[in-house]
């Protein structure tokens, strides 16, 4: 691959509430400092990120909102008082015995960009815990290395490191409701609401990142590709987590392709057994029962299975009209979709307390959590299929290059300068903008009909050609080189002949 | 039906099968499934699809199309024959399309359409370009509600060469909310279906009224097959059939979701005797309607009675002929039409159109669109149209000359056909010449030249009641109805195939082949004539003479000369 060379800046405020400020402390407040640390991915892959962090003491407002009685009041009044731009960070530093963050909590992680970290008695145990919270405000260098996973060589990476999805330009979320067995059950779904209670919030925060569109579908007589196991014992069906990989491909010919955009799609799907085969429950590795009844497939999506109570008269009429409970279903959807945007909340230290995201499904930090992630991946992806495109011409020669194709591939390069540029100067959000133009021109310009047209016509097809050209006229060249060589044997053996 | 248990529902579904025996003993099968949505497919918004499959409903929202028409077709409907067909569909691929007003670049959308269409039904329609479109201005109205009718909406393409096989037939299943799984639509089974004489899918979809007052929109899909199976061939000279024989299965179950579910068996009896026909086991119902001009006595089976399926376990309709049919009888329908190439060598040839009105005194107007390739130049000039022996002058015109390699032929025309005549129509053209690029995979097959369009208003014999569009049969109500005089009819005739003058493809490589061995000698005896060395050799006087003399003097022991 091409290489790749980045510095990411992040701009930090660390502000010393009253009664924090270490002993130890090198220079009288306010004073700046730099810390830079090395992602290693690969060897020509070198992604550097430099804290450029400003220390000073809180003003008045700050005391005040400081002096409140709860971390997450004190976060709400000091929301307004903070920089807001994308990617920047603003940690509170209160005192090591504060009451403000409850017992055994060193840090605590507001619903925004800031965070709230005890002092820690010296400036080096400071230091330690503010890398470990902007690492997780940030991003860490898994999720860094997870973001260029197709640099790095197979083996090194984590299981889940795949998981994440690619960057792209736009998602479409498709909602299934899976009845098999239409005769049994006649199933409902308040999708609309659930979409707009649920899942719109979170999509509102995340049109930032790429653009989302939303439908749901539901498919009758849609079965799943394995046939559950019968557990005697609990009186239920199972369906073990190896048999797990079998259960989407003949559901998936039934979802519907979108043919009618280019943009991933994330399927979820609600499956609700049929009668012969309910109670369905999932088993994990251990063979105990999954707790969700759900699992999801990386970059592709998640199925939940949704039981059916039996009705309690043996007699009662089909169909059974079941109203699925929308909560519990987008409950699980909702931390699925987090997953494959690897927003996993599971990494954090134990001595970490993390603020809800509320209502709208996301804090602001893991907004740019994702847009650093994305946005080294697009510059990444951009390298890569420039450097593909330039092998291509190298190994064909009377390939064309229109001026149009041309001009996106200047476009490409300039934008993802220009995104180079802004991340070292830690503007996140125009970095981000700048390198989906990158992805956008440069796949325009890899994709581009033009460059398929004259790949068809290999050169052995040439020389075919040429065959009852060549193959007549090399007859007498080779008969003579021949009789060449035949002379000169002859001379060698019979010098004296001569003269 | 059954499925309102719930809320209301803002969809619905339902599915009928209609047998009709045909005249030359052959009977025709056509399934109608129909989806209608109470909902207003707006582009960009949020969508929740129950009935409807998701992927044709985002197309529409997508591209903003306004009406969509595509039919998969495999062999030819013999009008003249099995009379007027519920709906008639070219050999090949059409497709036509209305789109919204909205749509700013009609040519873009079409492009996008067509391709995402063959993805969806493996069908070739990425083959539809500027070369085979034309945009009909009299010819293709919209069928559902429509204000408006700015014919550059509207894009019309066939493709005859396109074969239609079990690849179109499955994802055209999977559109249908049961699949195939329950319902009629467990009988569309491959081996059986293409093992006939006419095969024809469809898909419709179109903006209807959601009620009488007509003030909000619906989106109804309709998926159509027609199936027309020849059991006097295959079945030994017997005429009775069952469902078992054409499809080798039986209906045992509905589709939960279907709100109608019924099978016509069309039992008219002919030319007013006692009926010919006995089905068992007895119809739920009988239903009588009066189907583009004719008189028809249906037998009904609703599968969503609960007494059907009570007595048996499945249903099985069979038809028995009480006795044999006389095949003189047969009746000609009012308007039919063929048509053929003329003319000899592979220079010019002639299209000939023949249309027929047997009315025995009406007179009706006749509109015919014919689409050419480029490849074949037409001469306008020659243009005629005869009928009984006199030239018969059309009321509208609209030609659009072909471009070459560019778009095809428009000839769209209205005809007056008087009562009881036949009209000729007879148009010469020249064959052009292809590049040798431009030919396609065996060239010696011909050129496939598109079915010409005849629309009609057709005159009734029997007067028509005004029906309840809702309540009437599925067959009935694609076209609009105008009133009951007559009744509209689209007829599509033969596809042509055109020989067109096709060189010697391997003509180039013996080209190649023979100048280069020709060049190869020269080069050679030139080459020979650069790097020979020459000696001046002395000539051997004698040469026999002294050879012989030599033997001798070797046997006589003496040394040669």
């Amino acid at each position: 691959a091409a290489p790749v060379q980045v510095q990411l800046v992040v701009p930090m405020t660390v502000v010393f509430g009253p009664g924090s400020v270490p002993g130890d402390l090198p220079r009288p407040l306010p004073f700046r400092d730099v810390q830079e640390m090395e992602i290693s991915v690969n060897l020509r892959t070198s992604v550097t990120s430099r804290y450029e962090m400003r220390y000073r003491s809180t003003t008045g407002q700050e005391e005040a909102a400081l002096a409140a009685a709860t971390a997450r009041e004190a976060d709400a009044a000091l929301h307004p008082l903070q920089d807001a731009t994308l990617g920047s960070l603003t940690i509170y530093v209160v005192p090591e015995t504060s009451s403000l963050l409850p017992q055994g909590i060193h840090v605590y992680v507001g619903k925004h960009r800031s965070a709230l970290v005890r002092a820690g008695g010296s400036l080096a145990a400071l230091r330690a815990r503010l890398r470990e919270v902007t690492q997780v405000m940030s991003f860490t260098a898994s999720s860094i290395a997870a973001a260029l996973s197709h640099r790095v060589p197979d083996g090194q990476l984590g299981p889940d490191a795949r998981r994440d999805l690619k960057s792209s330009l736009g998602y479409e979320i498709t909602f299934s409701l899976l009845n098999p067995d239409p005769k049994s059950h006649t199933v409902d779904w308040d999708i609309e609401g659930a979409v707009n209670r649920y899942v719109k919030p979170v999509l509102d925060k995340l049109s930032l990142v790429a653009n989302f569109s939303v439908d749901s579908q539901i498919l009758y007589y849609a079965m799943l590709g394995v046939t559950p196991r019968y557990d005697k014992e609990s009186s239920s069906f199972l369906l073990s987590a190896h048999s797990l990989p079998h259960v989407i491909n003949p559901v998936e010919a039934r979802l519907g392709s979108s043919a009618a955009s280019l943009y991933p799609v994330l399927n979820f799907l609600l499956y609700v057994p049929e009668r012969s085969h309910s109670p369905l429950y999932i088993q994990d590795k251990d063979g105990a029962p999954v707790r969700t009844n759900a699992f999801h497939s990386p970059r592709w999506g998640g199925i939940m299975v949704y039981n059916v109570e039996a009705p309690a008269s043996p007699q009662a009429s089909l169909p059974l009209h079941v109203d699925v409970d929308m909560a519990r279903v987008m409950e699980v959807f909702l931390a699925q979709l987090r997953l494959l945007f690897g927003l996993s909340r599971e990494e954090v230290p134990a001595e970490f307390l993390l603020e809800g995201p509320g209502n709208e499904g996301l804090a602001d930090w893991e907004l740019d959590h994702l847009l650093w992630a994305h946005t080294v991946e697009n510059i990444a992806t951009v390298s890569t299929t420039l450097t593909s495109l330039a092998q291509l011409l190298d190994k064909i020669g009377n390939i064309v290059i229109k001026d149009d194709v041309a001009s996106e591939v200047y476009r490409a390069v300039a934008s993802v300068q220009s995104a180079v540029t802004k991340l070292s100067l830690g503007h996140l959000h125009a970095a981000f903008q700048a390198s989906k133009e990158a992805v956008t021109s440069s796949e325009r310009a890899f994709f581009d009909p033009s460059l398929l047209h004259l790949l068809y016509f290999p050169d052995d097809q040439k020389f075919a050609i040429y065959i009852p050209l060549f193959l007549p006229m090399a007859v007498p060249i080779l008969l003579s080189l021949a009789k060449i060589v035949r002379e000169t044997r002859l001379r060698k053996k019979e010098p004296t002949k001569m003269d | 039906g059954r499925a309102d248990a719930g809320r209301e529902r803002r969809d619905a579904f339902r599915e009928e099968l209609l047998l009709s025996p045909l005249p030359t003993g052959d009977v025709a099968a056509t399934f109608q499934f129909r989806t209608r949505w109470d909902a207003d497919l707006q582009r960009g918004a949020v969508s929740h699809y129950r009935l409807f499959p998701k992927a044709l409903g985002r197309l529409v929202a997508a591209l903003g199309v306004r009406e969509l028409h595509l039919a998969l077709t495999q062999g030819f409907w013999r009008t003249r024959y099995w009379g007027q067909p519920p709906l008639q569909a070219p050999a090949g691929a059409e497709l036509w399309v209305w789109f919204q007003p909205a749509v700013t670049d009609v040519d873009k959308a079409w492009k996008e359409l067509s391709n995402i269409l063959s993805g969806i039904f493996c069908a070739s329609l990425n083959f539809i370009d500027s070369t085979n479109t034309v945009i009909p201005t009299a010819s293709f109205k919209p069928l559902g509600l429509a204000n408006g009718t700015d014919h550059h909406l509207l894009r019309y393409a066939v493709l005859p060469r396109e074969v239609v096989c079990t690849e179109n037939l499955t994802p055209w299943k999977k559109l249908l909310p049961c699949g195939s799984k329950a319902g009629l639509a467990v009988l569309l089974k491959a081996e059986r279906l293409f093992h006939s004489s006419y095969h024809s899918q469809a898909v419709h979809i179109r903006p209807v009224c959601r009620d009488a007052s007509c003030l909000a929109v619906s989106w109804e899909l309709r998926q159509t097959l027609t199936v027309v199976f020849d059991f006097f061939s295959s079945g030994q000279g017997k005429k009775d059939w069952s469902l078992f024989k054409m499809f080798s299965r039986t209906l045992t179950d509905t589709c939960p979701l279907a709100s109608q579910s019924k099978v016509y068996v069309d039992i008219s009896p002919k030319n007013k005797e006692k009926e010919l026909l006995e089905v068992s086991p007895p119809p739920t119902s009988l239903h009588e309607a009066v189907v583009q001009g004719d008189k028809k006595t249906y037998a009904v089976y609703d599968l969503l009675s609960p007494s059907l399926f009570n007595t048996s376990r499945s249903l099985n309709v069979q038809l028995k002929w009480k006795r044999p049919q006389d095949s003189s009888e047969m009746p000609i329908p009012t308007l039919h039409a063929q048509r053929y190439v003329g003319g000899y060598g592979l220079q010019t040839g002639e299209i000939c159109t023949l249309i027929y009105n047997t009315h025995p005194y009406r007179a009706f107007p006749v509109i015919l669109l014919e689409t050419v390739p480029w490849y074949l130049r037409l001469y306008v000039h020659t243009l005629t149209i005869i009928t009984k022996g006199k030239e018969n002058k059309p009321s509208y015109i609209h030609y659009q000359p072909a471009q070459d390699r560019r778009r095809p032929h428009l000839l769209e025309m209205l005809i007056q056909l008087p009562a009881n005549s036949v009209t000729k129509i007879t148009i010469q053209f020249e064959r052009a010449l292809l590049k040798w690029t431009e030919y396609p995979p065996d060239p010696n097959h011909g050129f496939y030249v598109g079915s010409s369009v005849l629309s009609a208003l057709v005159p009734s014999v029997i007067a028509m009641k005004d029906m309840d569009v809702e309540q009437s049969p599925l067959f009935t109500s694609l076209f609009p109805s105008s009133d009951g005089s007559s009744y509209f009819v689209r007829l599509y005739t033969e596809p042509l195939l055109v020989n067109l003058p096709t060189p010697d493809f391997s003509m180039p490589y013996n080209v190649i082949c023979l100048t280069c061995t020709v060049v190869a000698v020269c080069y050679g005896s030139f080459y020979n004539l650069l790097t020979r060395t020459f000696h001046v050799e002395e000539p051997s006087r004698g040469g026999l003479a002294k050879r012989l003399a030599n033997v001798i003097r070797k046997f006589r022991g003496v040394p040669p000369l």
